[in-house]
């Protein structure tokens, strides 16, 4: 039975004297009747989808829409320049997000983590760090079963869907992964990892599905960045000791209660936030001839 | 879920539900058939028809009927593979009664002349369900290897079709019995732990009452 509580998670390495991603591991040869060798192969293969992609962005491609396309290069010439705010690191985190968001939106391949119009936040955290900070290959894995723990308790307690509870669900989802992963590799264990996972999906409580004429272009490629830098933020914060005063199932069963209360227009039907506005609505109407 | 189901699929963007999940659909829908397709009157409603186009669920499930995997980076170029393949399609919006958001309903023609009218939905995050099957509730994922048996209702198909299974080693998952009168026709839906060769439903097919034997095999 997959995890149901980052308690468990916590309780079971404690138990066991395990680390978090050998305790998602073990559940996952248990889960899928397998063995250590095929799932590391298999995260393996993930692993390298997520690099390929990431490496394979295109910058003159534009989505069907014209609304997104060249952003990413345009973030990546901004960054190199050498006086951007957040910095050389952060800055490539940036330009990683978007490039991957863009992607997306133009129909290349791109691996769903928890979704696809989240997918920018995982990989703009960990191809950044595998490529500039060297963190070694190995521990990339491992990471990845991190943050696959935290995923699947995020979709046990609540969900991971923008139809279902919104953005947060999402991006709010992604975000927490990558924020525990991030907790691992800095040499976190279960309370810096949860604490981490914990912050990031309190911090973006409530945000809401609000997709541009329904595409999953605005502002879904610009959102996969604040899923990534704020579970940067949230990591280094974990890391220097804090945590929330919410213990992080019970943010989670928070984030499914606001989730709840959405209401519709604000769970990917275009009908509200920033697919409502003038300009949204314009767009809708002009990409889909109706209003 | 499994932690497969969190990180994954490896996909074509722009959306799990509406394009990896449309392909999905694709495939399991000339599963269902058998043979390859060579006509498909494709409708789509609620989600599926709203935001199909922007995110290419259109070209999704024709690039799933022309057995393209939910990676694969020809997808957005599905019309034209599918021109050269020699598949005709046709795609419309409609409305589909007591449906999830997300349905598609398809009429498929096989080049051997098998016909297969199916409804399914897309989930989310890349899983699907087929609704019906020939008019038929049957409510299943194809996730795993599966049977469908059409039958005349009358004592002794399960047994046999149990009995089959049992002969040749294959463990029963999940079976779904089904019929729309007393003595009509009924449906089992039979999903296995283990794969069955096509040959061994052969027999099944040929057993007196048997109007129909469809089999998913795992992907």
């Amino acid at each position: 039975m997959a995890f149901g509580s980052m308690a468990e998670i916590i309780e079971k390495c404690e138990k066991e004297k395990i680390e978090f991603w050998q305790a998602v591991l073990l559940e996952d040869i248990s889960e899928r009747d397998t063995n250590e060798e095929e799932s590391r192969e298999k995260m393996c293969s993930l692993w390298h989808a997520m690099l390929e992609s990431s490496e394979s962005y295109d910058p003159h491609l534009k989505s069907n829409s014209g609304l997104v396309g060249g952003q990413g290069k345009k973030m990546g010439d901004y960054v190199e320049k050498g006086d951007s705010y957040c910095g050389e690191f952060v800055g490539h985190v940036i330009r990683r997000a978007l490039e991957m968001g863009e992607s997306n939106a133009c129909m290349r391949r791109i691996v769903a983590a928890p979704t696809a119009g989240a997918c920018g936040v995982m990989p703009a955290v960990l191809v950044t760090l595998f490529r500039e900070r060297m963190v070694d290959e190995e521990k990339i894995i491992n990471a990845l079963y991190v943050s696959a723990g935290i995923g699947q308790v995020i979709a046990a307690r609540a969900f991971i869907a923008g139809a279902a509870g919104g953005c947060q669900a999402e991006i709010g989802a992604a975000s927490a992964m990558a924020a525990g992963a991030l907790a691992y590799i800095k040499g976190g264990h279960g309370e810096e990892i949860s604490a981490a996972a914990g912050m990031a999906l309190q911090n973006l409580m409530g945000l809401v599905c609000d997709p541009v004429a329904g595409l999953v272009e605005v502002p879904c490629v610009k959102r996969n960045v604040v899923g990534a830098v704020n579970a940067l933020s949230c990591a280094d914060m974990a890391a220097a000791g804090l945590k929330s005063a919410i213990p992080t199932d019970e943010i989670i069963d928070a984030m499914r209660e606001v989730g709840e209360a959405l209401p519709p227009s604000l769970k990917e039907t275009g009908k509200g936030g920033a697919a409502n506005t003038p300009t949204g609505r314009k767009i809708r109407e002009e990409l889909m001839g109706e209003g | 879920m499994n932690i497969f189901d969190i990180l994954g699929p490896v996909m074509v963007g722009p959306s799990s539900s509406h394009t990896a999940g449309a392909v999905r659909i694709g495939l399991t829908a000339i599963k269902l058939l058998g043979e390859k397709p060579t006509e498909a009157q494709i409708t789509l409603s609620g989600s599926f028809a709203a935001t199909g186009r922007g995110h290419g669920t259109d070209r999704a499930i024709v690039a799933g009927l022309l057995g393209m995997k939910p990676d694969d980076m020809r997808i957005p170029h599905s019309f034209e593979e599918a021109e050269k393949s020699g598949l005709r399609f046709k795609i419309k919006n409609g409305y589909i009664p007591n449906s999830h958001p997300n349905t598609a309903l398809i009429c498929l023609t096989g080049e051997k002349g098998a016909t297969v009218e199916a409804q399914l939905c897309s989930l989310g995050g890349g899983r699907i369900m087929i609704n019906t099957l020939d008019g038929v509730e049957i409510n299943c994922t194809g996730e795993c290897p599966t049977i469908i048996v059409h039958n005349v209702d009358v004592p002794g198909h399960v047994a046999r079709v149990a009995g089959m299974l049992a002969q040749n080693g294959i463990n029963i998952a999940t079976m779904n019995l089904c019929r729309d009168k007393r003595g009509g026709n009924a449906v089992m839906v039979i999903e296995t732990d283990q794969n069955i060769e096509k040959e061994k439903l052969n027999y099944l097919e040929s057993v007196d009452g048997v109007t129909k034997v469809t089999y998913i095999g795992e992907n």
